[in-house]
């Protein structure tokens, strides 16, 4: 087996094993969800030309093990008939995480699986100087931890209160994390120190009379890693409610890190070489052209 | 203290998620609609949890008293 070239190979998802011309194939997953009759395919994959099991990864992937050197043109055709595919290693955008979101989860402030592909359709596999890791997570219970990708996404959610359906029952001064509501039940009053909001969404989740209304919305954290180096990454502006504006954060962000990255080089320590602010700037200017703080 | 008057009373400072709602939903189906369960439970997850799954079944939080010693008084009137 001469000549084989490794690199293409870990491109297309075929990780080289310590056993010798055998691979871990990894699988293009997006937001840990796969169809049923996709596992049972994985499944009579992993029988056939594995050695009877899968490995989940630590970012919702799946990987077989012990795909033989000669086999792989046939695994890639069984998976395509089950419309999988290989995933990305190397330096690129990796596999999407996320959470279940709000579409099944009831902490949820934002339906994560749906952004989840949409992320997939547009920036998975991209090529870049380093891994880039791209996660999102539903709510600031912060499942999917979004602190740790070179850009996550956390689901928040902006209060209004409407007077007129009110009945000052005090729920939401109770749940608040941050003690920014407070209820004067006998003089019918409440105040609300919107500045310093946290964007829970948990007055709104529990408002008996829906005298909470949320817009929900998404914040963004940038240059977390968390392998060799350890940083977590690092919220630059206030929550955004646009998810075209929200994209168009990401294409200019992995376009900041084509252009200053270094080969090998991972996001976080770009910004901490070249200046966080060169970035912070240059994406207010676009929300500002946005109008998304108007 | 609240000016409600509750038709009956439920403790559940003493168990834990996902005992918690049962507890109070067991207590809260001896009610007919309209009546008033009063029901004592924690800070953290269940004042967080245990009216909004009262909420999603059709009943009504009324009143939250905040007793001050980490438990707080929930009174939730019985829907339809």
């Amino acid at each position: 087996m001469a000549n084989v070239d490794y690199k293409e190979l870990k491109k297309g998802g075929f990780m080289k094993q310590v056993d010798k011309d055998r691979f871990s194939l990894r699988l293009r997953i997006v937001g840990g969800q796969i169809k049923s009759e996709q596992l049972a395919k994985i499944n009579e994959i992993a029988q056939k030309y594995g050695a009877g099991y899968v490995h989940m990864t630590a970012r919702q992937g799946i990987e077989i093990p012990f795909i033989k050197l000669q086999d792989i043109e046939v695994v890639k055709e069984e998976l395509a008939k089950a419309g999988l595919q290989p995933g990305a290693c190397g330096p690129r955008v990796r596999t999407i995480t996320a959470c279940q979101g709000s579409a099944i989860c009831p902490s949820g402030l934002i339906n994560t699986t749906e952004l989840a592909k949409e992320f997939d359709e547009r920036y998975y596999a991209r090529e870049l100087p380093h891994k880039f890791k791209i996660g999102i997570t539903g709510c600031r219970n912060n499942c999917l931890k979004a602190e740790e990708n070179d850009i996550g996404v956390k689901g928040g959610m902006m209060p209004t209160w409407m007077e007129h359906k009110c009945i000052y029952c005090g729920l939401c001064e109770a749940v608040c994390p941050v003690k920014v509501i407070q209820v004067k039940k006998q003089e019918r009053q409440l105040f609300f120190n919107e500045k310093n909001c946290i964007y829970c969404g948990k007055c709104v989740k529990v408002c008996p009379t829906s005298a909470w209304e949320g817009k929900s919305g998404f914040v963004v954290y940038f240059g977390g890693l968390f392998g060799n180096k350890i940083s977590i990454g690092k919220q630059l502006f206030p929550i955004i409610f646009s998810k075209e504006v929200l994209h168009k954060i990401i294409e200019e962000t992995l376009m900041f890190f084509e252009e200053r990255g270094k080969a090998g080089e991972r996001f976080g320590t770009t910004l901490d070489r070249v200046g966080w602010d060169l970035l912070k700037n240059r994406l207010m200017e676009l929300l500002e052209s946005e109008e998304e703080f108007s | 203290m609240s000016n409600l008057k509750r038709t009956s009373f439920v403790d559940i400072t003493d168990v834990v998620c996902p005992m918690t709602f049962v507890k109070a939903k067991i207590a809260m189906e001896e009610l007919e609609a309209g009546e008033i369960l009063e029901i004592k439970m924690n800070e953290g997850e269940p004042i967080l949890n245990v009216p909004r799954s009262f909420k999603e079944e059709g009943h009504k939080v009324l009143d939250v008293i905040n007793n001050g010693d980490g438990t707080f008084t929930v009174f939730v009137e019985k829907g339809e």
